[in-house]
């Protein structure tokens, strides 16, 4: 493939901040909920999730990234899918090596890195059409949007639902965790809660922003 | 299929192309995964020994070595000369190499899923010694206190499990009672609010035990001079 539709990116601080905030996969594409919603009933889960998936973002960007011209596009999704596995399947021996709890607390959701959109549409949408520079920018850009979101959700739900941050107490012991927090119900709590304040402050300032082209003209 | 009519199509990537791309790239992949196989499996091999010596320490108290042994239809052996399967028990010995007590695991449905357990048991004092969980999938805040509620896991610390006169099961059942109603020593009080999983705590070691201990007496020289 020589032709590349889109027009090559120049890195700027923008194709970082993009996956961080403007475009942040979690609160804004509303994509990869299922380990959002399922691994963050800790801060300390919610962190190595984060970092495993950022590792299988840029590495898999990468090598993408490095290979588009020539892989050819009746295969590139296969392509995608093999390199997303490959690293995947690292991570997990990885993670087995650092720490067994670790491992046995994040479950099947490791191996389920795989099947996270955010990855695969990373290598589809950007990977595959830009140099390898911009392309590990900007994976970084979204793995620590999608790190912290899933932060977002991690401490607050240990928080409310244990009175604990990375296990260490926060609240008095006569504080009764809401239990709630951190089973499955809780997720959806607190993504809709993020969700909602980060609606709010967008409508805010748009708001805003029109009370004050009304007051120029 | 009217293939006569077939529109302009892109011009058509060659199938070479297309299988040396899938091959070469599946072979990179193949080639990094053993590559990271091989430089984690020892240190993955030595987190699971640690993982279960710190569990077999955790409920066989001041145990400073072990050895493991497999208990099957051959009789005894030591895990090393074992070919046919059976069940691993651990030895654990104490700094003089008398033997403290045996570690072994025991399974049972829970809440949600499958417990597993380590426990140990002291041939001594013929009671369990304390209880480790390996696996579980109960519920966080409820169910899940069985792995670490100091007061449930004190039930374990010296839990009745004598044997009959026979010395073919145990003398009395170990049960789960209701949360604040134990009353005799091969009673487990329950975690309030989590009755099931308690339950099926005492089931496990019930059944295991049921069988598991009489062997254990059988075998005690052998196990004895293990260490
Ligand atoms: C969503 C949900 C999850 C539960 N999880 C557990 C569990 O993991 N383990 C357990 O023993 N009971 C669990 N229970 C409670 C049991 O249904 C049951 O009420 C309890 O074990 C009885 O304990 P009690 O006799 O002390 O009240 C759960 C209940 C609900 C509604």
């Amino acid at each position: 493939m020589s032709a590349l539709p889109n027009r090559e990116e120049k890195i700027t601080l923008d194709t970082f901040l993009r996956g961080l905030w403007e475009e942040n996969p979690v609160f804004v594409m509303l994509l990869g909920l299922c380990p959002v919603l399922a691994v963050t009933n800790s801060t300390m889960n919610a962190i190595a999730m984060g970092l495993a998936t950022t590792f299988v973002l840029v590495a898999s960007s990468t090598l993408v990234s490095l290979l588009r011209r020539v892989i050819p596009k009746q295969v590139r999704i296969a392509t995608y899918i093999i390199i997303i596995a490959t690293f995947v399947t690292i991570v997990d021996y990885v993670i087995q090596a650092i720490s067994l709890d670790l491992y046995n607390a994040l479950g099947a959701f490791i191996q389920l890195i795989v099947a996270n959109c955010v990855i695969l549409g990373r290598a589809e949408a950007y990977a595959s059409k830009q140099r390898v520079g911009a392309s590990v920018v900007n994976a970084l850009g979204m793995g620590a949007g999608f790190t912290v979101a899933l932060l977002c959700l991690g401490t607050v739900r240990e928080l409310l639902g244990a009175g604990t941050i990375l296990g260490f107490q926060i609240f008095s012991a006569n504080f009764e965790p809401w239990v709630v927090m951190i089973l499955p119900p809780g997720g959806f709590f607190v993504l809709g809660a993020w969700l909602l304040l980060f609606e709010y402050l967008k409508q805010r300032k748009e708001r805003k922003l029109l009370d004050s082209e009304g007051a120029i003209s | 299929m009217s293939g006569v009519e077939q529109v302009q199509e892109p011009p058509r990537t060659p199938s070479f192309a297309m299988l040396r791309t899938l091959g070469g790239v599946a072979m990179m992949a193949g080639l990094l995964v053993v590559l990271v196989f091989q430089v984690t499996k020892p240190i993955i091999e030595e987190n699971k020994r640690i993982a279960i010596e710190k569990a077999v320490f955790r409920v066989v108290p001041g145990a400073a070595s072990r050895k493991d042994f497999v208990l099957g239809a051959e009789g005894l052996l030591p895990a090393a000369e074992a070919q046919a399967g059976g069940e691993t028990i651990y030895a654990a010995y104490d700094a003089q190499g008398a033997l403290l007590g045996v570690a072994m695991e025991a399974a049972a449905t829970g809440y949600q899923d499958v417990i597993r357990i380590l426990y140990g048991y002291n041939p001594a004092c013929e009671c369990v010694t304390g209880i480790k969980v390996l696996k579980m999938a109960e519920t966080p805040g409820l169910g899940d206190k069985i792995a670490f509620d100091p007061e449930f896991l004190k039930n374990f610390e010296a839990l009745d499990a004598r044997l009959a006169p026979g010395r073919d099961g145990l003398l009395n059942e170990i049960v789960a009672v209701k949360h604040g109603n134990k009353t005799a020593p091969w009673q487990v009080d329950s975690i309030s609010g989590a009755t099931i999983s308690s339950k099926a705590i005492a089931r496990m070691i019930n059944q295991s035990g049921q069988r598991m201990f009489p062997l254990i007496m059988r075998h005690l020289d052998r196990l004895r001079a293990g260490g």
